[in-house]
C-alpha cells in the first residue's frame, strides 16, 4: 500500500488516482490484492516489486497488465442477478442487499414504517382503500383482488380472525416465495401486521414447507426480532392493537398449498381440500374468518402504503397491476429469479432478461403457471403477460415459475410428465381427481411407449373436460391443463406418436434407435466399452455396430463419443 | 399384549418427551410428528400407539395423518436417505440421467431400501433450488447441478 501511494506520488498520479482500503476482495490466500475502477481490474498476488510496472501500465499508459490478472470467475448460475432494465424490484428489492437475520437493516431501509403510518394515521377503511386503488391481486396464481378478499374477511360474523400467508411454494420451478423468505422476511412481516389490522386480527400463521428449512430459520429470527422491538405482541406503537405471528411447518405435501387443505394441515389434519363455499374469509382456521394471501401479495403491502396506490397502479396492464416475480428456469441462458412490471412480453422475459435459449437452440414452448398451467408455443411470445391474456391463451399466471424449453423437447413427454406429478400429488380425496388423471398419465404414457392408439386424443380431452368439471379444489380443475394445451398448441406431435410411431423430438425412447455413422467413427471402441447391455460390436479402428434388439436406448454411446459419430433417429 | 423390551422404553420415553414439549395439543400432530420422525427415523406402530394415548386421538386418524405427508415416515429407512428432486425443471436438466445413474449405482428402485440398511431412495417435490437443477438430497445436504459420473464420488462421501 505503502509503494503504491509512493508511486503513484512519484508519477504525478496522486490527484488522480484514489486508493482506498477496503476489507476482503475475494479469494484471501492469493492476496495482495487491488481492484481498479472502473475499469474494475482485479489484479492478486502482488508484491512490492510488481508495483512500479503495475503503476505504470495501468494508470499511466491505461492498459491492464494481464500476467497479474486474477483469473476471470466461471460465471455460475445465480439466483439473483443483478437487475437488467426491463426489470422492476419491488418485491425483491431488498433481497441480496440487506442482511435478513438483522431487523435494522431492515428498518433502514423504510422498514415498518408503512407499519407506523398505517397504525398512526390510518383506520381500516383507509388500508384496505388504499389497497384497493392500488389493484393488487393476489400473486398465488388465482388473481383475486386482495381489498376484496381483506373486506370480505373483516365483514365476516365472528368474534376471532385470523392472517394466514401462503408459504407452501410448491410447484416446481417455482422459488419466488423462498428468496423473499430468505431475503426480506421483514416485508412479509410487516404486511401481514398491516393486514391484520385492516382486518381486525389478533392472531396469524406463517404456513411454510419444511422443503425450505433456512426460510423457516429466518422467519423465526425475524419474528424474534420485531417482537422484541415491540412490533409484534401487545399494544404495537402503545396502541390498543395486538398481533403475534406463529411458523406452521408442511410435511411434504403439494395440496397443502390450496386454501382449505393449508387450513386443515395447520390444525393438525390430514391435508385435504374440501368444497368452498363457504370460503376461508367467512369460515377458516378453526371455523373462524381467516384471511390467506400469497408471501409476495403481502410483501407487496407495505411499498403500496409507502409510496401511495397511484404508483403501483402506475405500473402493469389495466387489469393486472404492479410487478410479478418470476422463477425462470429449463433451457434459458441466465436462469434464476426476475422481477418484472406486468404487459412485459414473454419474448423480452426469455431472450432480453432471460439472455435466449442455451446453446442458441430454437425456442420450441415455455411453461408457465406450473404443473397446472400450461404451455405456449412461439406465436404467444409476443403477448403481454396479465392474468386474463395468459388465461386466454390456454394457460394461468399462476406463482410464476416459467419453465422454458428448447427444440429438444417432447411435448407429449412434458404433459406425461406433469401428470405423473399431479397423480402423485393427488390426495386422492375426489374421483375424478384421484382416478381421472390416473387413466389420463396412463393413456399418455402408452402414446410414448408407441402403444397409442387411434381415439387417444379424443379419450384425453373428454377426461380433461370431465376432471376440470368435477374435481374439488384447483389442483384436480387444474389437472388436466398441461394436456390440454399442448393438444392445443403441438396436437401434430400427438398425431405423430400415435400413427407414425415416431417421436420428432427424438426423446421418446421406444420410439427412437441409436446408429453409428461410418463417416465420422474412427473406432476408437469407447462407445462399445460403456455401452451397459454390450449391443455394440466392431473392432479396434473400424466402424462399430449397434445391435438394435440388444440396444436399450438408454443414450451413453451418444454422451461418450467424441467423435459425434452416434446418431439419433426416429 | 406388547412386551415391553429396551428399545420400546426408549421409544415411548422419546415419544412422552415430544409430546410434551407440544403440551399434547392436537393442533400440534404434525409438529409432534415430524419431530418424532427425525429422532426415531420413522413412526412405528409402538410410537403410533403411544402417541395416540397421550394425544386423545385414535390410532387410524393418527396413521392417517401420518401416511399422507411425504416427509413423515410409516416404515423403517435406511442409514441415509436419498431424495431427488423429480420435478419438470430438473427434468429438462439433464435430471433423468441422473435419475437413472443413482438407481443403477445403488441398485434399489425408489421407495426402496437396500439391503445392507444403508440407502433408502426417495423423490421429492421440488426442493426450489432449481437454478441448480439437477438437484437431490441425501440426509441433509444439497447437490446440485449433478451429472452421472459424479455419483460414485458423492455416494462414498457417507458411511
Amino acid at each position: 500500500m505503502t509503494a503504491l501511494q509512493a508511486e503513484l506520488a512519484a508519477k504525478g498520479l496522486a490527484d488522480e488516482v484514489k486508493v482506498l482500503e477496503t476489507p476482503r476482495i475475494g479469494d484471501c490466500e492469493k492476496g495482495p490484492e487491488i481492484l481498479v475502477y472502473p475499469e474494475n481490474y482485479h489484479y492478486i498476488g502482488l508484491s512490492v516489486k510488481d508495483i512500479p510496472f503495475l503503476v505504470e501500465e495501468q494508470f499511466l499508459k491505461g492498459r491492464p497488465v494481464t500476467n497479474l490478472l486474477a483469473p476471470p470467475k466461471k460465471e455460475e448460475a445465480q439466483e439473483l442477478r443483478e437487475p437488467t432494465a426491463k426489470e422492476v424490484r419491488v418485491v425483491l428489492r431488498n433481497c441480496g442487499k440487506i442482511n435478513p437475520e438483522n431487523i435494522e437493516d431492515y428498518i433502514a431501509e423504510d422498514g415498518y414504517s408503512a407499519l407506523a403510518k398505517v397504525i398512526t394515521s390510518m383506520d381500516s377503511d383507509q388500508v384496505i382503500d388504499t389497497v384497493k386503488n392500488s389493484g393488487l391481486r393476489g400473486r398465488g396464481g388465482a388473481g383475486f383482488l386482495t381489498a376484496l378478499k381483506w373486506g370480505f374477511t373483516r365483514d365476516a360474523v365472528g368474534d376471532i380472525r385470523y392472517i394466514v400467508c401462503n408459504a407452501d411454494e410448491g410447484d416446481p420451478g417455482a422459488f419466488m416465495n423462498r428468496a423473499v423468505l430468505e431475503g426480506d422476511p421483514h416485508s412479509v412481516i410487516e404486511g401481514m401486521i398491516i393486514a391484520a389490522y385492516a382486518i381486525g386480527a389478533q392472531q396469524g400463521y406463517i404456513y411454510c414447507r419444511a422443503e425450505y428449512p433456512i426460510a423457516v430459520r429466518t422467519l423465526e429470527i425475524a419474528i424474534e426480532q420485531a417482537r422484541d422491538l415491540g412490533l409484534l405482541g401487545e399494544h404495537i406503537f402503545g396502541t390498543d392493537f395486538s398481533f403475534d405471528l406463529e411458523v406452521r411447518q408442511g410435511a411434504g405435501a403439494f395440496v397443502c398449498g390450496e386454501e382449505t387443505a393449508l387450513i386443515a394441515s395447520i390444525e393438525g389434519r390430514r391435508g385435504e381440500p374440501r368444497p368452498r363455499p363457504p370460503f376461508p374469509a367467512v369460515k377458516g382456521l378453526f371455523g373462524k374468518p381467516t384471511n390467506i394471501n400469497n408471501v409476495e401479495t403481502y410483501a407487496n403491502i407495505p411499498q403500496i402504503i409507502l409510496n401511495g396506490a397511484e404508483w403501483f397502479a402506475s405500473m402493469g396492464t389495466e387489469k393486472s397491476k404492479g410487478t410479478k416475480t418470476f422463477a425462470l428456469a429449463g433451457d434459458v441462458k441466465k436462469t434464476g429469479l426476475i422481477e418484472v412490471p406486468f404487459g412485459i412480453t414473454l419474448r423480452d422475459i426469455i431472450f432480453d432478461v432471460g439472455g435466449g435459449i442455451k446453446d442458441d437452440l430454437q425456442f420450441k414452448a415455455v411453461q408457465t403457471g406450473g404443473p397446472m398451467g400450461g404451455c405456449l408455443p412461439a406465436e404467444y411470445l409476443d403477448l403481454p403477460m396479465d392474468y386474463e391474456k395468459l388465461t386466454q391463451a390456454g394457460s394461468i399466471m399462476g406463482s410464476g415459475g416459467m419453465v422454458v424449453m428448447d427444440e429438444g423437447t417432447c411435448m407429449v413427454d412434458i404433459a406425461r410428465f406433469f401428470l405423473e406429478f399431479i397423480q402423485d400429488e393427488s390426495c386422492g380425496k375426489c374421483v375424478p381427481c384421484r382416478v381421472g388423471t390416473r387413466r389420463m398419465l396412463e393413456i399418455l404414457t402408452r402414446i410414448c411407449e408407441g402403444n397409442g392408439r387411434e381415439g387417444d386424443i379424443e379419450l384425453l380431452e373428454e377426461l380433461s373436460v370431465e376432471i376440470r368439471q368435477d374435481s374439488l379444489c384447483g389442483l384436480g380443475q387444474g389437472a388436466p391443463n398441461p394436456v390440454v394445451s399442448t393438444l392445443q398448441h403441438f396436437r401434430d406431435e400427438y398425431e405423430i406418436h400415435i400413427r407414425d410411431k415416431k417421436c420428432p423430438a427424438k426423446v421418446c425412447r421406444a420410439l427412437i434407435s441409436y446408429e453409428i455413422d461410418p463417416e465420422n467413427c474412427v473406432g476408437c471402441t469407447l462407445c462399445a466399452r460403456n455401452c451397459p447391455v454390450d449391443a455394440i460390436s466392431g473392432e479396434a479402428k473400424k466402424t462399430h455396430v449397434i445391435d438394435l434388439d440388444l440396444c436399450i436406448r438408454c443414450g451413453i454411446c451418444n454422451q461418450v463419443c467424441n467423435y459425434n459419430a452416434v446418431n439419433v433417429t426416429t | 399384549m406388547t412386551v415391553t423390551t429396551k428399545e420400546s422404553r426408549d421409544v415411548i420415553k422419546t415419544v412422552d418427551e415430544v409430546v410434551d414439549e407440544f403440551h399434547a395439543r392436537s393442533e400440534e400432530l404434525i409438529p409432534i410428528l415430524m419431530k418424532l420422525n427425525q429422532e426415531l427415523g420413522f413412526i412405528s406402530s409402538e410410537a403410533l400407539e403411544r402417541i395416540s394415548t397421550r394425544m386423545h386421538i385414535p390410532q387410524s386418524q393418527v396413521y392417517s395423518v401420518a401416511s399422507f405427508y411425504h416427509m413423515i415416515n410409516t416404515k423403517p429407512t435406511g442409514r441415509h436417505v436419498i431424495k431427488f428432486c423429480e420435478s419438470a425443471p430438473c427434468h429438462v436438466a439433464g435430471g433423468r440421467e441422473v435419475w437413472e445413474a443413482v438407481q443403477k449405482e445403488l441398485e434399489i428402485k425408489p421407495e426402496e431400501t437396500s439391503k445392507d440398511g444403508k440407502w433408502t431412495l426417495k423423490t421429492t417435490s421440488c426442493l426450489g433450488v432449481c437454478a441448480v437443477g439437477p438437484v437431490m438430497m441425501v440426509d441433509d445436504d444439497i447437490y446440485g447441478n449433478l451429472t452421472p459420473d459424479q455419483l460414485p464420488d458423492i455416494f462414498a462421501k457417507y458411511q
